[in-house]
C-alpha cells in the first residue's frame, strides 16, 4: 500500500517542493517543449516542403529561438545532474546544493546564447 | 485525479526505460560534442554563424543546412557521419518520445487508456524514426 500514490493536481499546488520540484517541473516543460518543436520540424520538412519552410520561419525567430535555447540548454544540463547523482547516490544528500551549482552552469551558458540571439535579431 | 501506481522493482520495462533515458542522455551529449569539434574543424569556425552551425552540429547533411549558404568542404558526406546522423536519430526520438509516454502516464490511472496512450506513441515513434531517416539519408554516397 506504501507504494500508492494519490497526489493530485490540487495536491501538488499546496506541495511546497522548492529547487528540486522546480527543477522537475522545468525539466518535464523543457522536455515536452523539445518533443513539439523537433517534432514539427521533422515531420514539416519530412513530408511538406511548403509547410516546413512556413515552420522554419517562425522557428527562426529571435523570440522563439530564447524559448527553444532555453528549453535545450536546461533540459540538457539538467539531465546531466540527474545522471551524476544517479550514478553516485551518496551525492543525493546534497541534492539542493547540485541544483545550485546547476543553475550556476545554466545562467552563464543561456547569458551568452541569449545575447547572441537578441543581438543577432535586433540587427537582422 | 488518481496517478498511475508506482512501478515494481526488478528487471522491469520501467527499469530498462530508465537506463535508456540515461544511457541515451550520454549518448546525445557524446554526439553533441564530436559533431561540433568537427564542425569547427571542418571550417565552420569562419564560415557558419551560430544556428547553422548547431544545425551542423547534429544533421550534416546537405538538406538541413541548404538555406545557409554554406561551402565547407564535403568531408561530412561519408558513412560515419551518417551513422552518427542515425545515432541522433534513434536516441533522441526514442528518449523523447519515452519522456512523452512517461509525462502522460503519470496522470492516466486507468490500465486501458494508458495501454491507448502507449500505442499511439508507438505509432508516433515509428513515424518520427521514418521521417528523420529519410531526412538523414538524403545524401548520396
Amino acid at each position: 500500500m506504501a507504494r500508492e500514490r494519490n497526489v493530485g493536481v490540487f495536491d501538488g499546488f499546496i506541495y511546497r517542493g522548492g529547487g528540486p520540484m522546480l527543477a522537475w517541473l522545468l525539466h518535464r516543460i523543457s522536455g515536452i517543449g523539445i518533443v513539439v518543436f523537433v517534432g514539427l520540424h521533422i515531420l514539416a520538412n519530412a513530408f511538406n516542403g511548403q509547410i516546413g519552410s512556413a515552420i522554419n520561419t517562425v522557428f527562426m525567430s529571435w523570440v522563439f529561438q530564447l524559448l527553444v535555447f532555453f528549453c535545450v540548454i536546461f533540459h540538457a544540463i539538467n539531465g546531466l545532474r540527474i545522471i551524476i547523482l544517479d550514478l553516485w547516490p551518496a551525492l543525493l544528500e546534497h541534492q539542493r546544493e547540485a541544483i545550485w551549482i546547476e543553475w550556476g552552469f545554466f545562467l552563464p551558458i543561456y547569458a551568452i546564447a541569449a545575447i547572441v540571439i537578441i543581438s543577432k535579431g535586433l540587427a537582422g | 485525479m488518481q496517478s498511475r501506481p508506482a512501478p515494481q522493482p526488478g528487471l522491469t520495462f520501467e527499469y530498462l526505460m530508465w537506463l535508456f533515458i540515461r544511457i541515451s542522455g550520454l549518448g546525445l551529449y557524446l554526439v553533441a560534442l564530436v559533431g561540433v569539434t568537427a564542425a569547427l574543424v571542418m571550417g565552420a569556425r569562419t564560415q557558419l554563424d551560430m544556428g547553422t552551425l548547431i544545425r551542423w552540429t547534429f544533421f550534416p547533411n546537405s538538406g538541413h543546412v541548404a538555406n545557409a549558404g554554406v561551402d565547407l568542404e564535403l568531408g561530412w558526406v561519408s558513412l560515419l557521419w551518417q551513422i552518427m546522423q542515425g545515432m541522433a536519430v534513434v536516441f533522441g526520438v526514442t528518449h523523447g518520445m519515452n519522456g512523452l509516454r512517461n509525462i502522460l502516464e503519470d496522470f492516466i490511472s486507468n490500465k486501458g487508456t494508458r495501454l491507448v496512450v502507449r500505442v499511439i506513441i508507438i505509432l508516433l515513434w515509428i513515424l518520427f524514426l521514418y521521417a528523420a531517416f529519410t531526412l538523414v539519408l538524403s545524401d548520396t554516397l
